[in-house]
């Protein structure tokens, strides 16, 4: 009697396991996240509410407006950097690259670059930098805009940028971070490490195959 | 016995042949290594692990022609850094390098490695090499 039981643990065990392996791989949400409690059909419902990208406004290599609208329904990419960066930024663009060729067909795909540098890096600086990067189309957005407005959103990014110092040197962290169409961060990667970035290629993809990504417009 | 002395000579000489070859082969070999620190250090970010550059923006280190015929003047290129239009492998570039700050056995170091890597095949670039090549810095 007592073996049956453990038998049917066993199986039970056994049951968890292959469930959870059939159950489609989903993407953890990271940022802050807060219930909330609303009433719907008069019944009291508790909800989880992710931290989300807020709104923005910054201008492409195009000199194009680009809003917070402009990605709605759309997976994409956030980083920072600028064109004149002697360190991390050619390695950080440089691993995007293979991202970009991925994904460049897919019309609910983008790529954010904000210029940390709005000073130097004008509309113009961005696009040449744009045309000899060899990046065309709508794929990969080159933003320019109001410093502060740059800095405020990298927070919502949970990215460091910082200005210049004394040796005459932005810094700022070299993270890819994954948004999701509701606007939540659904990862981040070291941008320098060629190995990472390929774990954000295939984390794309799984987030592209969600069901919630699939039915979001 | 006179034979034994003829194989002692002949013997003696060949190590020390030997020992020639190995010194230039030695010297090389630490200049390389070493330049492939301070080049990782240094130069990697911009013109990659394996040499290649960054499309157009930043040049390949592959164009051996180019590198055999500014070979004197690399060390320069490194010293005080690099603006304006550069063509490398038919490409046209235009930017900036900025100037290093590294002392002249280091570019040494780096110029061995860059100029015997990536398909490169320029021999030890060494310190007085490097010396002389600063002192003529337009």
């Amino acid at each position: 009697m007592k073996n049956t039981g453990y038998i049917i643990a066993f199986i039970l065990l056994g049951c968890g396991c292959k469930f959870n392996d059939s159950t489609t791989k989903t993407l953890p949400i990271y940022g802050n996240k807060e219930p909330i409690t609303k009433t719907v059909n008069g019944k009291q419902v508790t909800d989880t509410v992710y931290q989300t990208i807020p709104a923005f406004k910054f201008v492409n290599q195009y000199g194009d407006t680009i809003t917070e609208k402009s990605l709605n329904g759309k997976i994409y990419v956030a980083d920072f950097f600028f064109t004149t960066c002697p360190s991390i930024c050619p390695v950080m663009h440089r691993n995007m690259l293979p991202v970009y060729n991925e994904f460049k067909t897919n019309p609910d795909f983008r790529i954010i670059s904000h210029s940390i540098d709005p000073k130097y890096d004008t509309v113009p600086v961005l696009k040449k930098y744009a045309d000899k990067m060899g990046i065309a189309g709508n794929t990969w957005w080159l933003l320019h805009g109001n410093k502060d407005a740059t800095y405020s959103i990298a927070k919502s990014y949970l990215v460091a940028v910082q200005e210049k110092n004394t040796q005459e040197n932005y810094t700022h962290d070299g993270y890819f971070i994954l948004i999701d169409k509701q606007k939540r961060i659904r990862g981040t990667y070291q941008g320098t490490d060629p190995a990472e970035v390929e774990k954000m290629s295939a984390d794309i993809k799984t987030l592209i195959a969600e069901p919630d990504q699939k039915a979001a417009k | 016995m006179k034979t034994g002395l003829i194989v002692f000579v002949f013997m003696a000489m060949l190590i020390i042949t030997a020992s020639c070859q190995n010194d230039g082969q030695i010297e090389f070999n630490r200049f390389y290594s070493n330049g492939s620190v301070v080049y990782q250090a240094h130069c990697q970010n911009c013109h990659g692990a394996k040499g290649e550059g960054l499309q157009g923006l930043i040049p390949s280190l592959t164009d051996s022609i180019y590198l055999k015929n500014n070979k004197n003047t690399l060390a320069c290129q490194l010293n005080n850094g690099l603006k304006g239009k550069l063509t490398i492998l038919n490409k046209e570039f235009e930017g900036e390098m900025p100037a290093s700050k590294l002392s002249p056995l280091e570019i040494a170091q780096v110029l061995t490695y860059v100029t015997n890597s990536f398909g490169n095949k320029l021999g030890t670039i060494n310190t007085d090499q490097v010396n002389a090549d600063l002192a003529k810095c337009k």
